[in-house]
């Protein structure tokens, strides 16, 4: 009886901390290897950044419907891809909030915003909620900078779009457009990570 | 008419004062509620807000950052609405502090303000420069809301994550003597 009670107690200690460190160090670092996807797309497709021959990179965003900061940066994620996609760095879209707690996230959603705002890259469904934890998303918009390399495609920015979420004009650093200049420049990120506020990536408990 | 004067200027004094006021409200907001015109906003950038975060006197000062769009926010909300009336007379003081977006203040926020009878205090911050400011906070946290500090002039905590109210208490407790 009394060594059940012990292995309970170490089962819930074990547990516990096993919480609490994949809450302090999930996710990818600058210079980690992040991991490939094969997603569904608005347009029914699957989408694989191995699909993807020509890039160089990529500038993964983790956004959706719903959050309002996302809202905001719809046009300047828009306005990314028309910059960056013919230099070799496109957008990916990925949506990774649960639908059922969000239902504006739902693939319909997804696909009647997407047209209506003019999305020019592929918007996928995070199906099962398996792709942004390995990343570390934990907000709406969350952006990844990757680079192609032989290793695979390498984590060389997190963060924000940019430093003013409320008005495109006033903002004083564009950090994307600074990271993904500085890969295509062959010099180093300044800001490799920054933060901002977001909407928290929505899971059933 | 003359009521909502009466009422704007007890909620303006129960603000800024003691808890007599406050308890003297909560019985007239039972009976006639707080209408959106008489609701003033205290709103602050960043160096504003910073005197909040640090205030070096005897109470315990819960510090809840939420936004009327944060569904988790919203959810929790009640909890520390029940932590401060539970816990006022023992030197408690909760504050929240809103992220919502300036054009949705008299929208959305007052509004809400209204409609949940929120008798906190609540502070809004407006300031763009996240990158700045959030550090200065906590330096592991990313920007996801909500987060919640719980400090007196001796410890202070972050927490990253939603409450209970249980596990709000619990964690207060830590700050009682």
């Amino acid at each position: 009886m009394k060594i059940f009670k012990i292995l309970t107690v170490l089962a819930v200690v074990i547990v516990a901390s096993a919480f609490t460190s994949s809450v302090v160090d999930k996710g990818y670092k600058i210079g980690d290897i992040a991991t490939d996807f094969k997603l569904e797309n608005i347009d029914g497709n699957m989408v694989s950044m191995a699909d993807y021959n020509e890039a160089k990179g990529f500038i993964v965003i983790f956004t959706c419907n719903t959050c309002p900061y996302a809202v905001l940066y719809e046009d300047r994620i828009v306005a990314l891809d028309e910059k960056y996609a013919s230099k070799g760095y496109p957008v990916i879209a990925i949506m990774p909030n649960d639908t059922d707690i969000m239902p504006g996230d739902s693939m319909e959603a997804m696909k009647s915003r997407a047209t209506t705002k003019g999305f020019s890259f592929p918007y996928l469904m995070d199906k099962g909620q398996k792709i942004y934890p390995q990343y570390g998303a934990t907000k709406t918009p969350h952006v990844y900078v990757l680079q192609k390399t032989k290793k695979g495609n390498e984590v060389k920015y997190i963060g924000a779009i940019d430093d003013n979420y409320k008005d495109p004009a006033l903002v004083n650093t564009k950090y994307v457009e600074n990271a993904v200049d500085a890969l295509l420049d062959g010099k180093e990120i300044n800001e490799t990570k920054t933060r901002a506020i977001g909407c928290s990536i929505k899971v059933k408990k | 008419m003359r009521y909502i004067i009466v009422l704007c200027l007890l909620v303006f004094v129960s603000c800024k004062n003691e808890q007599k006021t406050s308890e003297d409200l909560n019985q007239i907001a039972d009976v006639e509620t707080i209408s959106v015109e008489d609701i003033k906003l205290e709103i602050y950038d960043f160096n504003g807000l910073e005197k909040f975060l640090n205030q070096n006197d005897e109470k315990v000062h819960v510090v809840n950052f939420w936004a009327t769009w944060c569904a988790p926010c919203v959810k929790e909300l009640p909890h520390f609405e029940a932590l401060q009336e539970n816990y006022k007379s023992k030197g408690v003081e909760v504050l929240l502090v809103s992220l919502d977006f300036p054009n949705q203040y008299e929208k959305k926020l007052k509004p809400f303000i209204v409609k949940y009878n929120l008798k906190s205090r609540i502070l809004v911050l407006d300031d763009v420069d996240m990158n700045t400011w959030i550090p200065k906070i906590n330096k592991d946290w990313d920007g996801a809301i909500p987060v919640t500090i719980i400090y007196n002039k001796d410890k202070r905590q972050f927490y990253n994550q939603t409450f209970t109210y249980n596990e709000l208490e619990k964690e207060l407790k830590q700050f009682l003597n």
